[in-house]
């Protein structure tokens, strides 16, 4: 695997198995290893071996069927994976979502108060204006609501419209 | 004769408003934390002792008082006494600064809420560093979610005074939150009540105030939400069943966060317990599966003796595994809810579920205070001829979100926790219970505690039992005395007020004092809620006196 990471290097292509040379090997599975050049006059410098190691510590990894957290090179830091994080943040979306829903309601709930005013404001310039502020005031004087007299809906008798000019304001 | 006042629907309305508002975040993050400092299941014998003795009496008055007189707290406090219309508008003050920083609250609900729909939950994990070697440093010194909390959510800076700028995540999602408390509130209050949702003298001192502060007494809510009440209405009934359901929400509130924090303690023990093993196992090339719980003290003992030198050099690094540390992590407040609780729920099965249930929780008890409070300010407002006849009820409730929302933008900067913190805790403790104060001797002796008695009595048809009249005249203000004077004399006591501020470089909170201006700021929030009553007693005892002067030339 080692001899197989360095060949990846550039420059490096020729290494065989036999460049490796292990050492200090214990029972645990741990041993030190150098890496020699092919014309076997020197070892190869820490530097150049780990970076090698790191790029393909994936596939020692499968190799092995190991991870991180069990095989491990000494001074060789893991790269980890980084979290996923894609291109439009989750909760924008989200946040997006419910902000439009909000909006609309809002807009619907003005929109409807307006509708029920504008028709409240119609209905009483055809009745009596004082006639109806009596109305209304009697009907919670006693505390107990009732229904006033629905004379938006109904005909006017004219018959008891005479009942007008009885109410003189004082 | 009046003008029709819109009513409840039904009973079942008002009372679900009641709850709604007294039953909020304080039920889930402050009464369990109570406990544990006071002693656990001990502390609900002073506690349940003042809530018959306070809570109750108190919560009964507000309600009387509002049915009664039929208007927001300005307009009651000026029929029982215009020299007390100063207590309404102390009132309206502090639900205004309540109202101010509380929806920042909502804000960071909503913002964890958005974040739960991922895979894996954002503040399960910790963000890898430059050159993705390890992990982002900061966060490997705190935890993931108290990294995730003051990094990600808040971006907090070291100090109060080091301002930043106004972040924008927390400013959307505070506008979405005052966009909902608006949709509420917009056609009135009649429809905020459609969602259902509660030795030492210390102990005793805390279990007034949690009760006293828990059902949300001095604010006006109450007499807001009851002056919208039939006047045949059995409030006394009514403030029973409120307070009722509020400690009981308490208490079980409880006990979920009690058994939160032993899954969170039994899971970090068990974690520290296989780093240990491992470290131990690495170091003297131990058999794999060798040490377990039961035989780690045994093993360290033997390889302490066995190889000294080796053990000496490692020792630093072996923490020592306790599940009572664990469990003796008491924390309240924001600290609870967005760091314990979120770092509990990381651990469960199908985490997302969790997170989104809760938050949801947790925004639905913040909205529904909120609206309570927003009660507290429109009705007044409302009441008011001259304000009500220019602008409709949906532009009165829009321009008070507006400003509030603006104001609280305030929260969103990168400072904005130390400054909520300040509101937190001085906005609104020692104004009220000013308020109550004022209110309860004002309904006994200055509007006259017989008085109130037959009115209720012509009211609502009951006769007032001797139970309320002696806690009302007599034991109620005299509790309220004594704890403004604790209070008080606390304060002094303690000279410069400090805070915690968080330090990114050690990933921890340290204790830092308060600069003058923020003391400034802390004497202005007091001072300008209490300083309505006497002020607007002088404005009014001034204004009787040129009317006086004027008629009497004429006579």
């Amino acid at each position: 695997m080692v001899a197989f990471s360095m060949r990846k290097v550039p420059n490096r292509e020729a290494t065989e198995i036999s460049h490796v040379l292990l050492c200090n090997v214990t029972q645990r599975v741990s041993f030190w290893f150098v890496v020699t050049d092919p014309s076997k006059n020197h070892t190869l410098p820490a530097v150049e071996v780990q970076s090698a190691i790191r790029m393909n510590k994936n596939r020692i990894n499968n190799a092995f069927f190991l991870n991180d957290q069990t095989l491990e090179f000494l001074k060789i830091p893991s790269t980890l994976a980084p979290p996923m994080d894609p291109s439009v943040p989750i909760w924008i979306i989200i946040f997006g979502v419910i902000f439009c829903i909000i909006i609309v309601a809002i807009a619907l709930l003005i929109l409807s108060g307006i509708w029920q005013r504008r028709r409240k404001n119609k209905e009483p310039s055809e009745v009596d204006d004082a006639e109806d502020k009596c109305e209304n005031m009697i009907t919670i004087e006693n505390g107990i609501p009732s229904d006033p007299l629905d004379m938006k809906g109904g005909h006017i008798n004219d018959a008891f419209m005479t009942e007008d000019e009885r109410l003189t304001p004082l | 004769m009046e003008k029709a006042r819109p009513l409840w629907a039904n009973s079942l309305q008002f009372v679900f408003a009641c709850i709604s508002y007294a039953v909020g975040l304080g039920n889930v993050w402050r009464f369990p934390y109570l406990c544990q400092m006071y002693g656990g299941g001990s502390f609900l014998v002073p506690y349940i002792i003042m809530l018959i003795v306070e809570g109750m009496p108190l919560l009964y008055l507000e309600l009387a008082v509002g049915q009664r007189m039929r208007q927001g707290s300005i307009g009651a406090w000026r029929t029982i006494s215009p020299y007390l219309s100063g207590v309404g508008v102390a009132s309206v003050v502090v639900s205004f600064f309540l109202s101010m920083y509380y929806n920042v609250i909502n804000a960071w609900a909503f913002w964890y809420l958005f974040h739960s729909f991922q895979d894996p939950l954002p503040w399960s994990v910790c963000p890898l560093n430059g050159n993705h070697t390890g992990y982002d440093e900061e966060c490997e010194k705190a935890s993931s979610t108290q990294y995730f909390w003051y990094r990600k959510t808040l971006n907090i800076s070291p100090s109060l005074q080091e301002n930043g700028g106004v972040q924008w995540e927390p400013a959307l999602c505070l506008l979405l939150a005052w966009l909902v408390v608006y949709l509420c509130i917009l056609r009135g209050t009649e429809s905020t009540g459609k969602i259902e949702q509660l030795a030492n003298p210390k102990a005793w001192i805390n279990a007034a105030t949690q009760i006293f502060f828990s059902l949300g007494l001095g604010f006006g809510s109450l007499i807001a939400f009851a002056s919208y009440n039939e006047p045949s209405n059995n409030c006394q009934k009514h403030a029973i069943i409120v307070s009722l359901i509020n400690s009981f929400t308490s208490i079980f509130a409880s006990i979920v966060t009690f058994s939160i924090y032993g899954f969170k303690a039994t899971f970090n023990y068990e974690n520290c317990l296989k780093k240990v093993s491992l470290l131990l196992t690495n170091t003297f090339d131990l058999e794999d599966g060798f040490l377990t719980a039961s035989n780690l003290e045994q093993v360290k003992g033997y390889l302490a003796s066995a190889y000294p030198s080796k053990y000496s050099e490692m020792f630093p690094q072996i923490k020592n595994c306790s599940l009572e540390s664990e469990l003796d992590t008491a924390v309240q407040g924001t600290g609870l809810a967005f760091i314990v609780y979120t770092e509990a729920i990381k651990n469960m099965e199908v985490s997302q579920l969790w997170s989104v249930l809760y938050f949801f929780m947790l925004l639905m008890l913040g909205i529904g205070s909120m609206l309570g409070n927003t009660a507290a300010i429109l009705t007044p407002l409302t009441d008011s001829k001259i304000i009500s006849s220019h602008l409709p009820k949906e532009a009165i409730s829009g321009l008070v979100c507006l400003v509030n929302c603006a104001i609280g933008m305030v929260f969103t900067m990168e400072a904005g926790n130390y400054w909520f913190d300040i509101f937190n805790d001085y906005a609104a403790t020692l104004s009220l219970l000013l308020i109550v104060l004022v209110e309860t001797i004002a309904v006994c002796y200055v509007y006259g505690l017989r008085r109130f008695e037959s009115d209720l009595k012509a009211m609502t048809g009951r006769a007032v039992s001797w139970y309320w009249k002696v806690m009302w005249a007599g034991v109620s203000p005299l509790l309220i005395v004594s704890l403004f004077v604790f209070y008080l004399s606390d304060y002094i006591l303690t000279g410069t007020l400090k805070y915690q501020a968080w330090d990114a470089s050690q990933g921890q909170l340290v204790t830092k004092d308060y600069p003058a201006y923020a003391l400034a700021v802390i004497g202005l929030l007091v001072a300008s809620s209490t300083m309505c009553i006497p002020l607007a007693a002088l404005g009014t005892f001034v204004q009787r006196r040129l009317k006086r002067g004027d008629a009497d030339p004429v006579a």
